[in-house]
């Protein structure tokens, strides 16, 4: 299967890889995985004291297209405040990174990361929130 | 050895006429597939029509993949629990523990360092460890299913399980990469 360009642009040069010190301020870390490819992946944000996401870092083991999903949406939230970046929806990042529909799931697993990441981000924050990511089971 | 007919109503567990339970016992599946083969087996039947010849040909298709669903303990436990009406949700629940899908993080970065590094030492340390905890799991899946009858719980080891295999492709893969 052919990956799209923008697919093989991120792949090939992620953005924001990596993860933040443990004691920065402001983290909220999401983890989320998919049994069916076993990917995994990382998403962090840091919000500021406005609760802007001004940065974003990931780490994902899978394939292209999950790489490409999450460096996308690192992008993606920065300058967003953590309730827009909730705002984001697979469909929009598979249709900007061309996934054929066998990758669609990788699209998923990015939004997915990002609800994650807000939702932790607002437990240690004292916000209470009701996502999907918090009704997972198990 | 128990009788064996032919029923396309009956489930996987009946047709082989075993006990519908997670820890089968594999020698008697065995036989019991070796006697439903031997009276539908295609090659039995060259001296019939063509239109039944070709029935015996998809029971006999059936038959194997009936076996082999059963005979491999994720497809079985996947099966098992779709029975009981419990979705395995491997394609769609994104949302492990998160203690697991840390270790699994880790895990995947001793195999890319093992890699890296062509170290074969720590690649067979980490083959050991999945090992166990690949058996570990599927313990966990049979109290799970056959004791407790917990089939959310069942579903959710189902899931870790398929991140086991994943990691076992990788490490594999690592083998092979070394070994080039």
């Amino acid at each position: 299967m052919a990956y799209s360009e923008k697919v093989l642009d991120h792949y090939e040069n992620p953005r924001n890889v990596g993860s933040f010190a443990k004691d920065e301020a402001g983290l909220g870390t999401g983890m989320v995985g998919a049994p069916a490819c076993g990917d995994v992946m990382r998403l962090q944000i840091k919000v500021n004291k406005d609760g802007v996401i001004e940065d974003a870092k990931f780490k994902t083991y899978g394939c292209g297209s999950a790489i490409a999903s999450s460096s996308l949406v690192t992008e993606w939230v920065k300058g967003k405040t953590v309730n827009q970046a909730l705002q984001i929806k697979n469909t929009q990042i598979a249709e900007e990174l061309a996934l054929p529909p066998v990758k669609i799931h990788c699209s998923i697993l990015a939004e997915d990361a990002i609800k994650a990441a807000v939702a932790d981000y607002k437990s240690k924050h004292g916000e209470m929130v009701d996502t999907a990511a918090c009704k997972g089971s198990i | 050895m128990q009788p064996v007919s032919f029923n396309l109503q009956q489930n996987y567990f009946q047709l082989f006429n075993i006990a519908q339970v997670y820890q089968i016992d594999t020698a008697q599946l065995e036989r019991q597939y070796r006697a439903l083969q031997s009276l539908i087996h295609p090659d039995k039947h060259t001296h019939l029509p063509d239109a039944e010849q070709r029935v015996a040909m998809q029971h006999s298709t059936l038959v194997n993949e009936a076996y082999q669903t059963l005979l491999q303990p994720m497809l079985r436990a996947r099966y098992l629990l779709s029975l009981h009406g419990v979705d395995t949700q491997e394609e769609t629940n994104t949302i492990m523990p998160l203690d697991f899908l840390t270790a699994q993080m880790e895990w995947r970065e001793g195999v890319a360092e093992a890699r890296r590094t062509r170290d074969a030492a720590l690649l067979d340390e980490l083959e050991m460890r999945l090992h166990r905890e690949t058996r570990e799991l599927e313990s966990q899946l049979a109290v799970k299913i056959d004791t407790e009858k917990d089939y959310a719980a069942a579903a959710g080891l189902a899931r870790k399980l398929r991140f086991m295999e994943r990691l076992a492709e990788e490490i594999h893969a690592a083998y092979d990469a070394m070994d080039a």
